[in-house]
């Protein structure tokens, strides 16, 4: 294999043979200075390094992304994978992807897909209806560990059921009518059907690979599962980037299709750097090892763009609650609850603790999902309220509360868990509620506590939603009894069972307007705020393609060198 | 010599037995489990189960050391929770990239130690002799984080003389068969990975090295001051032999033996080092993946590395016995 050494990082090899020579000349931070990739022959005027080289912070967890949850692994699907269903650029509302167009039967049961024509995946295998429902049935099959949360976590939480439990199930079957039209059949409607499936996990694969692979073969024995030869290093989809190598640990290498039906833009190469401390991400973009990183911390953002690094924005697709266990005496009083939302001060907290672009949360899903109503009940910061509601919950003479927060741990909608906990406390202790704190380490200790114990009262945590379904949040938090909560309300379960099962869209709009603002009056914990999530670029990166829901293919990166 | 070498290897059999023993017990009397960690925010307490049954956690711990060392004895060390891969494989393919850095490590602190101390012991009392002293107890003292921060701050970010992270610039496609990186780069005849690999290592080598360069300072100057001072240097200075033979063949020769003892010693802290050394500068080797084994409860990746280590640390010290018995022959005799 040969060593194509690129001139702009011969520099430092340079720069240490001279060493001696060139001590006091580095000294002067003429070095430091240099921070140009070029001096180079190869390259002409005008064209550009096309190796993207991104830090992440771990390695996937699966490359095949039906076996897939975590951010990370999804991140590299979607540049390998595409599915029917992609997202509108900059927002999370679906759009045709590998699909051109489809099509709802009256009784919101059926959907024919007409498919893009001339499409093939990266091992020459046609993209057509057959292929299609090979992935459907794929999925629907899977057996025994496969179906395990920690595997098709997706498909079982979406579908239902797999095809050993066909009652349960929300797939019904799957009809190639064309070579390019595919029928999809449902057993009962499901109105965030679409929507899923711009997730990753719905991604189309090449049965082909998948066959020739044993991509099914996963999980070996229960005491030793093991990743199958597919999802170690074998993906092969249709999108803008194929599979070359995976160094464990290390770092995982893509290069540009070429046969690629769409546009395939300026990147020829991805290279994913997997490097898990967040100060060793931005110290690497900072010593030009990588050309950008998300999750910055919020402390970073400014002192990188006074460098002339490029921050950008996720439009915030978060949502940041404090949580109360109504299984505690005092905070299954609406009073004690609603004196704690009126003793919170949101927009403090949002301009004090929280990074830039985050806006505050009424309710428990941004705006941009379906059913955000405007006129939702609301608690505004009113400190006075607050001490009256406690008087007449009678604990007028103040009131102890454990508070439950994780520590060392960032997390989209919770940058920084300490510094959130910190202000709320001095909140809540303006109205009299003294506060104990609680902290946790984030895993296993923390969630442990909240989602497993009853042995909270207050407590952080929040979410980031999956892809564009109203469910995907209210329902996750508020859809069935759980112990991070303790609050046990059969109709409003009973609501949102109902409203994800209405067959369009439109129908479920005024249906979870109505939901949200039951919640609010009932509120089972205050939301907080949407946070909005950052990343970080070289100065050669003109324009990244950000996306509230993290579909960020690299072919639309716009580079400058 | 082979006898000794022999019963050696032999004891090594029960001590790793008893080690194992303590090690399962430890792993699992650690707080939580490995299911949330692998769950995340996700996770519900039927999935915890789940998964708790599915890797038989939820078994007697008698049983599940049982099942555990009959699949170590047929080679087998079973699968990282987390990643799903071979632990063998996992340890394989970062074992190199620390046993490289080690190296670098070792190669500074004993070359840059040695020389330092002896010279300091020389000028015993001399400003050089001070200072020697102040620098190494500065090295001790300074947290290895601490100074690998600081080094990659000015040195790979403030004034870019080196790399900031990883073991090679991902933009350098290199080939790969030993996974010791500079290694592949001489056999494969690609220059410029080797340099850049080797350039790589620099700084978490003197990070990594700075500590046990203290500690050898320390002890190659009092060593060198007490053999100095022994009767029989005093008896070859009077025999009137070259100063070169009375400080190479009696002093340096016999105040090495204790120096040794230390560099095998160090040698074996280098793993732990590696920790915090390979997460300052993300470089992948098996200090950090252990660190991260430990953060997500993978038990069977902490048994299995654990347990290499502690086979890794028993050879390095039968190679500093050899070779102690090869400087003093009377070693030999026990």
């Amino acid at each position: 294999m040969s060593t194509p050494f690129r001139p702009g990082r011969a520099r430092r090899a340079l720069a240490v043979t001279s060493l001696a020579a060139a001590a006091s000349l580095a000294l002067t931070g003429c070095l430091a200075s240099d921070r140009e990739e070029g001096g180079s022959g190869e390259a002409a005027a005008g064209d550009v390094d096309g190796t993207f080289v991104f830090a992440a912070s771990s390695d996937p967890k699966s490359l095949d992304p039906a076996f897939a949850q975590d951010g990370e692994s999804f991140r590299v699907s979607r540049q390998i994978f595409e599915g029917l269903v992609g997202v509108q650029e900059g927002s999370a509302e679906p759009e045709p992807l590998l699909a051109e167009s489809w099509e709802q039967s009256e009784d919101g049961r059926t959907y024919t897909f007409q498919l893009k024509d001339g499409v093939t995946f990266h091992d020459g295998t046609t993209f057509d209806a057959e292929a299609v429902c090979a992935n459907f049935d794929r999925w629907y099959n899977f057996e025994g560990l496969l179906q395990s949360e920690n595997m098709a976590y997706y498909y079982g939480s979406l579908f239902k059921g797999f095809a050993d439990s066909p009652e349960e199930a929300i797939y019904a079957g799957c009809e190639a009518t064309g070579a390019q039209e595919a029928e999809v059949s449902l057993n009962k409607p499901f109105a965030g059907f679409i929507a899923a499936l711009s997730l990753p996990a719905f991604a189309m694969q090449s049965p082909t690979a998948l066959e020739e692979y044993g991509a099914d073969t996963a999980g070996g024995t229960a005491e030793s599962p093991e990743l199958s030869e597919y999802a170690q290093g074998h993906p092969v989809g249709t999108g803008p980037f194929r599979f070359e190598s995976w160094d464990v640990g290390n770092q995982v290498v893509l290069s540009a299709y070429e046969d690629y039906w769409g546009e395939q833009g300026q990147v020829t190469d991805v290279i994913f750097r997997i490097i898990d401390d967040p100060q060793a991400r931005r110290q690497a973009l900072e010593s030009g090892s990588v050309d950008g990183y998300d999750l910055v911390a919020p402390a970073d953002t400014q002192a990188l763009k006074d460098g002339g690094y490029n921050v950008v924005t996720r439009d915030p697709f978060t949502i940041l609650y404090l949580g109360f266990n109504q299984a505690q005496e005092e905070l299954a009083d609406p009073n004690v609850r609603q004196a704690i939302a009126h003793a919170i001060d949101k927009e403090a907290l949002v301009s004090q603790t929280l990074p830039e672009g985050t806006t505050v949360a009424t309710q428990f899903i941004p705006e941009s999902v379906n059913g955000y109503n405007e006129d939702v009940t609301q608690y505004e910061h009113d400190p006075e309220k607050a001490r009256q509601l406690l008087e007449e919950a009678g604990y007028a003479d103040g009131l102890e509360l454990d508070f439950s927060y994780p520590t060392g741990v960032s997390r989209p909608y919770m940058p920084n868990p300490e510094q959130t906990f910190t202000t709320l406390t001095a909140q809540l202790e303006e109205v009299g509620i003294t506060v104990n704190p609680q902290p946790d380490k984030w895993s296993p200790d923390y969630l442990d506590r909240v989602n497993g114990t009853s042995d909270h009262d207050l407590h952080l945590l929040g979410w980031t939603g999956d892809y564009n379904d109203t469910d995907n949040f209210v329902g996750v938090f508020f859809g069935q009894e759980k112990p991070e909560f303790g609050f046990d309300d059969p109709e409003l379960f009973q609501a949102l069972a109902d409203a994800r099962e209405l067959t369009s869209v439109e129908e479920q709009t005024p249906v979870y307007e109505e939901i949200n603002d039951q919640i609010m009056q009932k509120l089972p914990a205050v939301p907080l705020a949407n946070p909005a999530p950052s990343l970080a670029f070289d100065a050669r990166v003109e324009s990244y393609p950000v996306s509230p829901v993290n579909d960020e293919v690299f072919n639309r990166i716009q580079l400058s060198e | 010599m082979l006898r000794v070498i022999g019963k050696r290897l032999a004891l090594l059999i029960p001590t790793l037995l008893g080690l194992s023993i303590l090690l399962f017990a430890w792993v699992r009397a650690l707080p939580g489990g490995p299911a949330t960690a692998l769950l995340g925010d996700k996770a519900t307490p039927e999935a915890v189960a789940r998964i708790n049954e599915v890797y038989g956690f939820d078994r007697p711990l008698a049983e599940q050391y049982f099942v555990y060392m009959g699949q170590l004895l047929r080679g087998d060390f079973g699968a990282s929770i987390v990643t799903g891969r071979p632990v063998v494989e996992e340890f394989l393919t970062r074992f190199p990239a620390t046993l490289e850095l080690a190296l670098v490590a070792l190669v500074f602190a004993v070359g840059v130690g040695v020389p330092l101390g002896y010279v300091a012991a020389r000028h015993r009392g001399r400003p050089l002799d001070h200072s020697s002293v102040v620098l190494s107890l500065l090295g001790i003292t300074v947290p290895v984080f601490f100074l690998a921060f600081i080094l990659k701050w000015l040195l790979a970010i403030k004034v870019p003389l080196f790399p900031a992270d990883g073991r090679q610039d991902p933009r350098i496609d290199a080939t790969h068969y030993t996974n010791f990186f500079v290694l592949d780069g001489l056999l494969t005849g690609e220059w410029d990975a080797a340099w850049d690999a080797f350039l790589h290592l620099i700084l978490p080598g003197v990070a990594l090295g700075t500590i046990p360069l203290a500690i050898i300072v320390r002890i190659t100057r009092a060593s060198v001051l007490e053999v100095q001072s022994a009767d029989y240097v005093r008896t070859a200075r009077a025999k009137g032999l070259t100063r070169s033979l009375i400080r190479g063949r009696y002093i340096l020769r016999n105040a090495m033996l204790p120096v040794i003892t230390t560099i095998g010693l160090q040698t074996g802290l280098l793993i732990s080092g590696a920790v915090l050394t390979e997460t300052v500068f993300a470089f992948n080797g098996i200090g950090r993946f252990l660190r991260d084994a430990i953060f997500n409860l993978d038990y069977p990746v902490l048994q299995g590395f654990i347990i290499f280590i502690a086979l890794a640390y028993s050879l390095i010290n039968l190679l500093v016995d050899i070779s102690y018995s090869l400087i003093d022959p009377r070693v030999r005799v026990q």
